[in-house]
């Protein structure tokens, strides 16, 4: 099925991107538009075919004039912007947001079943995290291993909420939720039951797809072997859609 | 055989908390050892039979994290003597799998290797043995790194890569060549 048609009376806008023209389609986002041109904008809780949720901020970038740095991810093209996506100040963000996050939880990548595959991992080397300045937080949190085909390890959870929006907007079962606030924030099943014993969840698997780090993978994968297949998304997305 | 027109660097290596894998891919250099040989001089390693630190070294290479009074005192004296320090591996950069006990208590972590899981003679070692810290920290938790080579091991090409930036003068950019997990 092919994607829906654009709108006949959305305007075009043109803007400035690292100093090159680009034209737009009012209604498109900034990272939408880095996307379709290669332009390189790290992201995790952004994905196509998923709804916008703004919480990494690894896609920040800078609009000359504005003080303020917006995401990329839910931001619109306007005219006459002029975008830069990889400052100094940009850079010295994205790695101490990266840092952050290896510092929250425990992602001890060697021992990972999702190395040398995980989202998180490869922009921590794009981003030149070659160490992490602050001081881990060295919290234990849990492991649930209730479901028969799939795991759920909340140390290497980064709360990009793809699981529970994909399980939302795209199976139609909404299982994942958000629970807790601050450093006591979680995703749980159900109402915080185990795993396992969710009624809700149809074992479709799509959470486990979309999750970027080892935080959602298969039962009985060892070290490096979970590789994941996100291609379903944007076909199913745009099939939504459609209808 | 010539005499090198200038001095070689001196180079000494240690292996605190680390499984020594870091080391042996460091002889993964392989005939590029060879080379090295040439511009480098291990002056203190476990490579080699040297059993003190000379009081000045240009590169000092950690392996390893810092998870007893030991590896603090290695570290220490590194730090002290060696002019560049290189934290070498997951282990010396982030703490990694030796670091996977700080989330439970010592004496349980003592407890679990030592007694439950022992058929014979359940018992604490105490003798030749460094006290352990109750956290494991990554080599620049106590003292100051200047360069950070991470991966499980970092391979290597990634470990020559750095050196030979370092020999030539230049300043690596290990990122490029290496990442957490590699």
């Amino acid at each position: 099925m092919p994607p829906p048609a654009p709108q006949p009376n959305v305007r075009v806008v043109t803007l400035t991107i690292d100093g090159k023209d680009f034209s737009a389609r009012a209604d498109e986002t900034v990272i939408e538009l880095c996307r379709e041109n290669k332009i390189p904008i790290p992201s995790l809780c952004y994905m196509d075919g998923l709804s916008i949720w703004g919480a990494c901020r690894l896609c920040l970038v800078e609009v000359v004039g504005q003080g303020r740095l917006v995401a990329a991810c839910s931001t619109r093209v306007a005219e006459g912007m002029n975008i830069l996506t990889n400052t100094e100040r940009l850079q010295r963000y994205r790695r101490t947001i990266v840092e952050l996050l290896f510092a929250e939880r425990n992602h001890v990548c060697s021992v990972c079943v999702s190395n040398g595959h995980c989202e998180l991992q490869w922009l921590a080397q794009k981003c030149g995290v070659d160490h992490v300045r602050v001081p881990y937080r060295q919290v234990r949190n849990e492991v649930d291993s209730s479901h028969e085909m799939f795991r759920l390890d909340h140390n290497r959870c980064i709360l990009c909420t793809r699981c529970v929006r994909v399980c939302d907007e795209i199976e139609g079962a909404h299982t994942w939720d958000v629970m807790g606030r601050g450093s006591d924030c979680r995703v749980i099943t159900d109402l915080a039951r185990p795993w396992g014993e969710s009624e809700t969840c149809t074992g479709c698997g799509k959470c486990v797809q979309v999750c970027p780090t080892g935080a959602l993978v298969k039962q009985g994968t060892s070290a490096g072997e979970m590789v994941k297949d996100q291609h379903f998304l944007p076909i199913l997305a745009r099939r939504r859609h459609a209808q | 055989m010539t005499t090198p027109a200038t001095p070689r660097i001196t180079v000494a290596t240690a292996w605190l908390d680390g499984c020594s894998g870091c080391h042996m891919s460091f002889l993964d250099m392989d005939e590029r050892l060879v080379d090295l040989a040439q511009k480098i001089d291990i002056v203190y390693s476990p490579l080699v039979d040297a059993k003190e630190l000379p009081e000045q070294v240009d590169v000092g290479i950690l392996e390893g994290s810092i998870s007893s009074e030991s590896d603090l005192h290695h570290a220490k004296e590194f730090r002290k003597h060696c002019k560049l320090l290189i934290s070498l591996g997951d282990c010396a950069v982030n703490g990694n799998v030796p670091a996977m006990r700080n989330p439970f208590k010592l004496a349980d972590v003592m407890d679990r290797a030592y007694r439950e899981n022992v058929d014979l003679q359940p018992q604490l070692p105490t003798v030749g043995v460094p006290v352990l810290f109750q956290q494991v920290r990554p080599i620049h938790g106590c003292v100051k790194v200047d360069v950070f080579v991470p991966g499980c091991p970092p391979h290597a090409d990634a470990i020559f890569y750095v050196l030979n930036e370092l020999i030539e003068g230049r300043t690596p950019d290990p990122s490029r060549v290496t990442r957490f997990g590699a």
